[in-house]
């Protein structure tokens, strides 16, 4: 299909920025100077970006406990992505949900959920809104493999199908859930049939294509749009990193790292769009500057900032009068 | 109170219905979602209709004036449409969810445990889930285990949920109002054996605070203190213990969580006795948290030992003998209350 330039840029960028701040949260990370656990989205980027680019502020997503990729795509500001993720008073958050639970519901961003399969209800729900308010907004439910095993997936299928709700449920299946490969954990081949269990469309694409992504995403959530009901979109995608980092991967074979490293969504992109003249490595080297600097910015930023006062411990339990 | 309000007599199930119904009428963001809320969905006969408004009938009629955008049956997914209305919650909604009965929560325990009371704190206060849950409580009816629990200490234990419990027709209305303008998730215990009994009712708006108890009987020799039907029986109790000279202070929680303790307090205070009844088994439950804040808050008051009327640690049983055997009433809790004033 034919992308426009400025869809292009966006594309590249969006994905840029989150490798760029995956590999600086690793970095931190490792020294030993972020909090809790980190799951990283490194080698999924074509999923969240092909499927967002047709998202406005108002449209709805939900997460899961790896939600980096989704909260940049959606917009979120990644200082206060950093900040939160350092637990920082700062934080998207305030400190007070970390990087399993990172939300900006200005943006539409429903939070990463340390639950997995709590997304899903949860995205139904958003899209009951949508529908009773008539306002013609979606809400796009991203979740693993393994979460595709989970009662709420099906419940929540079953539940979207039959009141027709406007939610496209996305089956980021990267091969693992945790270190339990998808052959065995996974009754069938293609999670993207389970949708005619349900009697909604579904479909199986390439996630480590952003144009292949861009293009499933687009039918689904017009025709959520128009009323007329949620889908299944299953990506084929692959994790670079550990399931959480310090996870030692055994479970992998050099062999399938190195082929999947191969199929990089950011490098092939690179090459597909400057061997078809469709941008210049001048601009795109340009994109990778400045997100570089933007990333680096946001680290300060973390590092700077304070921690929560102690007398936050239980503020914001519930809303007071 | 000042204002003299108009009340009819009406049964907790009508109550209920019309603080539903008011609200509804009031916020068109409120809907109300559950297993055969209305019954019998897409069938012809019953387009603007229902087969049975509840299993218990309580929400009779609500879809005939709100239809079925509004007044929304479920399939058999208690997790699916639980988690479902914290989303709807968190995105604009003021969704009433029926969780049937409330040992169904072990379906969709996640949806309340790690989202619904969960969401706002962790989002650092810049999400607001506001849902009511209701559902119902308590036995005598013989269903036996699986439908008779008392779990709202399992609820109240969880921060970030509230949790309240009426006794009678007046209390259902007001803190169902309460609940669904409270704007965080609350749970609202219907106790099955409430549903027929009557009692007065304002007509109109009708608010009860949520979070304080009701002194529903002043009295000086001992503290009683119940919820929903043992607030009940600690009334009928207190009308026996007066013939034989003890005067009885009762206390009707209303709210289970948040507890009010300044309540409690000031009544033991006053008494220096005090019986908590609860309908909740007693490990880790109701009374035995209510007696513990009273030992670590009020320990100076007290003249003798709590008194604890709770069931045995047990499933609720089937046959009728062994479930009257169950359950706390008002003759238990009158030897209880000998038992404290006699030291």
């Amino acid at each position: 299909m034919q992308l426009d330039k400025d869809t292009l840029l966006r594309l590249y960028e969006t994905m840029v920025t989150i490798r760029v701040f995956e590999t600086r949260v690793k970095e931190e990370f490792a020294k030993g100077r972020i909090p809790g656990f980190v799951h990283l989205y490194a080698g999924e980027e074509a999923v969240a970006t092909g499927i967002i680019a047709h998202l406005s502020e108002d449209d709805k997503i939900t997460s899961t406990h790896r939600g980096h990729g989704h909260c940049i795509a959606k917009g979120c500001d990644v200082n206060g992505m950093m900040a939160e993720i350092f637990g920082k008073a700062t934080g998207l958050c305030k400190g007070k949900g970390g990087s399993m639970h990172i939300a900006d519901v200005s943006k539409g961003m429903l939070g990463a959920n340390g639950i997995v399969g709590g997304g899903p209800p949860l995205a139904c729900g958003a899209a009951l809104t949508a529908k009773v308010l008539g306002n013609g907004q979606v809400c796009v439910c991203f979740f693993g493999d393994g979460a595709a095993q989970e009662g709420t997936f099906h419940e929540s299928l079953n539940l979207a199908a039959i009141w027709k709700l406007p939610v496209i449920f996305i089956a980021e299946n990267n091969g693992f859930a945790e270190s339990t490969p998808a052959s065995y954990h996974c009754a069938i081949e293609n999670i993207g049939d389970r949708a005619a269990s349900y009697g909604i469309p579904g479909a199986s694409v390439d996630g480590m294509d952003v144009f292949a992504v861009y293009e499933a995403a687009q039918e689904a959530i017009n025709r959520a749009r128009r009323g007329q009901g949620p889908s299944l979109l299953e990506c084929k995608t692959y994790r670079f990193n550990g399931h959480f980092e310090g996870d030692q991967q055994l479970y992998k074979t050099d062999a399938l790292q190195q082929s999947m490293m191969e199929r990089d969504p950011i490098t092939n992109f690179r090459l597909v769009t400057t061997q078809q003249g469709l941008l210049t490595s001048e601009e795109l080297d340009a994109i990778d500057v400045r997100v570089k600097e933007s990333i680096e910015h946001a680290v300060a930023f973390a590092d700077q900032s304070p921690y929560p006062a102690l007398s936050e411990v239980d503020t914001d339990v519930y809303v007071t009068a | 109170m000042a204002v003299q309000m108009q009340t009819k007599t009406v049964t907790v199930a009508e109550a209920i219905n019309e603080a539903i119904r008011l609200e509804m009428r009031r916020n068109p963001r409120v809907i109300l979602m559950g297993e055969d809320v209305a019954g019998g969905a897409t069938l012809e006969h019953l387009e603007e209709d229902e087969a049975w408004g509840g299993v218990l009938g309580v929400t009779k009629g609500l879809v005939q004036e709100f239809g079925r955008e509004r007044v929304r049956d479920t399939p058999l997914s208690e997790a699916g449409y639980m988690g479902a209305a914290v989303g709807a919650a968190a995105t604009g909604l003021v969704p009433i969810a029926e969780l049937m009965f409330c040992s169904f929560i072990g379906s969709c325990m996640d949806s309340m445990l790690n989202q619904a009371s969960k969401i706002r704190y962790m989002f650092g206060g810049k999400a607001t889930i506001p849902m009511v849950i209701r559902t119902i409580i308590g036995g005598g009816f013989r269903a036996a285990a699986q439908h008779s629990m008392v779990l709202y200490p399992m609820f109240a234990q969880i921060p970030g949920l509230k949790v309240v419990a009426p006794s009678n027709p007046a209390d259902a209305k007001g803190l169902l109002t309460a609940a669904l303008r409270d704007g965080n998730p609350v749970f609202v215990c219907e106790h099955l054996a409430m549903y027929q009994l009557k009692g007065e009712m304002p007509e109109g708006e009708y608010v009860v605070p949520i979070g304080v108890a009701a002194v529903t009987r002043s009295g000086k020799d001992v503290t009683i203190v119940g919820a929903s039907m043992t607030a009940r029986y600690a009334l009928a109790a207190a009308e026996e213990l007066a013939k034989e000279g003890i005067d009885a202070e009762v206390i009707d929680l209303r709210t289970i969580s948040p507890l009010d303790e300044n309540t409690i307090l000031q009544s033991v205070a006053k008494t220096g006795r005090l019986i908590v009844a609860d309908e909740a088994n007693p490990v880790c439950g109701l009374a035995t948290h209510i007696a513990g804040v009273v030992a670590s808050k009020g320990f100076s008051s007290l003249r003798a030992p709590v008194g604890l009327v709770t069931p045995p640690h047990s499933p609720v049983p089937f046959s009728p003998v062994l479930e009257d055997a169950y359950l706390p009433n008002a003759e238990k809790i009158i030897v209880a209350a000998r038992q404290v004033c006699a030291r």
